[in-house]
């Protein structure tokens, strides 16, 4: 394996910015994303529905709709996605970097054999003859834990189960040892039980190989156990990026802190999760200054004029707020108590 | 008396041996579905046998008849349908025998079909997918393209190929392929617009596949279904085409004939010669109706919602 150069990024993203031209206006989908991922890493993007984490790497591999439009960079082994041709873009695109999708009912083609749909993509990158291609496409389902591969391998993704087509989707993205992974929400279809599993095979496959791997999801229960890194994304912009023990730890930014609150956990009651109140901004009309501040309990006028930059509240993490770690993590302002705080 | 423990234990068995045997044996396609529902349809499996025994008639039955389609018997002009005589189907004004006429005029109306059908499907299927795939002013322009050909009076067009292709029957049908695309290619469109939205073909751009690979390997063989269906129907509608234009004289030539040819000639004998109208126009409505109930039964096998 090739020695991996730890100043360098793989992937980085400045400036990078998304807008949609619709009928009622252009929707701010991602405004001036800094983000970068190095190599090995596992970063989770967190964030709630319509937060603009899975546009980010939409538009990184060029999937955005007609509508769309991007400005900024996308640096990938410093050269500029957004610029690239699409044939260009089709040599990088599931050869150095891939993507699991969340629904691994629909991310399979129904009337096209494991077989060929795993040997497919070899075929398009590294040139490789039918037989060599399934010889290996064959190899990595029996990494990725399907049992009785030989026989799987011949079969249609409906006579599959949800697990272990998602395990053939990852066997897919695998393939051509890319060197970043991102994966939409890739658990999210599959039921509890296989959500472990899963996951574990993501850290011991992305791990082995050396792989990037950029994990899109709104559970940060999912996000604890397996990323380096959490970047937080609220109304298509980075709010706090951390890492991961640092920010459960201590989240610096209130709609961290109130994810967090709202992760149900077996060892407390049913009450002590707390859903957030409001709902995310419209992104046609972002909300003046702070984009969280009408949903944010600890809001002053500052946050209601201007919006924070992302800036270092400590080594090594950046936070967007003007009042980094207010909330101590049970939802009242730091140095007060419940009584205190009347809540 | 039987112990729960033994009752689980009974059932566990047959769960394990039905786990065994279900994913075993053949990978099921989304055709292979469909073919298995259509052969529980019996309407659509009679009309099959029907269908295929007019076939293989057409096919072979030529050379088993003892007369041929264009030799005149002398001692029997305008004769009536006789066992005696081998005439089955009795002969025409010249004498020439009706049943080896029939059988080979639907051996002519269905090559003609075949043809013009798989002409028809092949434009259609490409230029609908491609259409549907690229979207936006391409497809805009593509569809307006469908929509000129449609207003355009068909007969004019069989005239103006009349003119070129003068008496070749075949490439005459080829042609009537090429102007039967239209709808099969909306069809297809409308299927692509649907289908290029799925997550599976996404995932494939996504890990680097060109688009008119992903035309060929992921929207076409997800068209099976309305494709077969609407290929069906194509076949009687070509059918029906070819029995007209010979009806009008523009089609097959003496001494060749067709099914359309037959009926026209029979139609104008009514009266004096009924046979000659009813048998080929028997074989007509015969092969007509088997194929619409083949139709049906496919429409019914790959309906989506079963799948």
């Amino acid at each position: 394996m090739a020695s991996v150069n730890m100043n360098q990024p793989l992937l980085a993203l400045a400036g990078y910015t998304i807008r949609f031209t619709t009928p009622d206006g252009a929707v701010q989908a991602v405004n001036g994303l800094d983000l970068t991922v190095a190599p090995g890493e596992t970063v989770a993007v967190v964030g709630e529905s319509g937060s603009g984490k899975s546009q980010t790497f939409n538009g990184v591999f060029g999937l955005l709709a007609g509508n769309a439009e991007t400005s900024g960079e996308a640096l990938f082994e410093g050269r500029d996605l957004l610029k690239l041709s699409p044939k260009e873009l089709d040599t990088v695109r599931g050869a150095d970097m891939a993507m699991v999708f969340q629904d691994p009912m629909t991310a399979l083609n129904p009337a096209m054999k494991i077989r060929h749909q795993l040997s497919e993509t070899l075929k398009v990158h590294k040139g490789l003859k039918r037989r060599e291609a399934e010889a290996q496409a064959l190899a990595m389902l029996k990494k990725v834990g399907i049992p009785e591969a030989e026989r799987r391998i011949g079969q249609y993704p409906h006579e599959l189960s949800g697990g272990m087509r998602q395990r053939v989707v990852i066997a897919m993205a695998l393939l051509c040892r890319p060197k970043l992974i991102v994966a939409d929400e890739p658990t999210t279809a599959l039921d509890v039980t296989i959500q472990a599993q899963i996951l574990d095979l993501f850290r011991d496959l992305t791990t082995d190989a050396g792989t990037a791997l950029v994990l899109i999801t709104h559970d940060l229960g999912v996000v604890a156990g397996i990323a380096d890194k959490v970047v937080v994304m609220y109304a298509g912009r980075i709010v706090e990026e951390a890492g991961v023990d640092a920010l459960f730890a201590r989240p610096a930014m209130p709609y961290t802190a109130a994810l967090i609150r709202s992760i149900p956990r077996v060892d407390r009651d049913v009450e002590a999760v707390e859903p957030i109140g409001g709902r995310p901004p419209d992104l046609i009309h972002p909300p003046q200054g702070c984009p969280f501040h009408p949903r944010c309990r600890f809001a002053e006028d500052k946050c209601r004029a201007e919006r924070p930059p992302l800036a270092e509240v400590e080594p090594g993490r950046r936070a967007a707020c003007w009042f980094p770690f207010i909330d101590d993590g049970a939802g009242t302002r730091r140095g007060e108590t419940m009584e205190t705080a009347g809540v | 008396m039987t112990l729960y423990v033994d009752r689980r234990e009974a059932l566990e068995k047959a769960f394990i041996d039905r786990d065994d045997q279900v994913p075993r044996g053949r990978p099921r396609s989304v055709t292979r579905d469909a073919l298995r529902r259509f052969r529980h349809n019996k309407a659509a499996m009679t009309a099959l046998f029907v269908f295929g025994f007019i076939v293989i008639a057409a096919i072979v039955g030529p050379y088993l008849v003892p007369y041929d389609y264009e030799t005149p018997d002398w001692e029997a002009f305008t004769a009536p349908p006789s066992i005696e005589s081998g005439h089955y189907f009795g002969t025409d004004q010249n004498g020439r025998d009706l049943l080896a006429r029939t059988l080979y005029g639907t051996r002519i109306s269905l090559l003609v079909a075949l043809i013009a059908t798989t002409v028809s499907v092949i434009v259609g299927v490409l230029y609908g997918a491609v259409s549907g795939f690229a979207g936006g002013r391409v497809d805009a322009a593509m569809m307006r393209f469908v929509d000129v050909m449609y207003a355009l009076p068909y007969i004019l067009f069989v005239i103006l190929l009349m003119v070129m292709f003068g008496r070749n029957v075949f490439l005459l049908f080829a042609a009537i392929g090429l102007l039967e695309w239209l709808t099969m290619a909306r069809i297809v469109r409308g299927q692509t617009l649907s289908l290029k939205e799925r997550e599976f073909v996404e995932a494939a751009r996504a890990a680097g596949v060109s688009s008119f690979p992903i035309i060929l390997r992921h929207i076409v063989p997800n068209l099976v279904g309305p494709v077969v269906i609407y290929a069906s129907l194509t076949i009687p509608e070509i059918v029906i085409t070819e029995s007209f234009l010979s009806y009008l004289g523009f089609g097959v030539q003496e001494p060749l004939t067709s099914l359309g040819t037959l009926i026209s000639e029979g139609a104008d004998a009514l009266g004096a010669a009924d046979w000659l109208l009813f048998f080929p126009g028997g074989v007509l409505v015969t092969m007509l109706l088997s194929l619409a109930f083949i139709g049906d039964g496919l429409r019914d096998a790959f309906d989506p919602k079963d799948r």
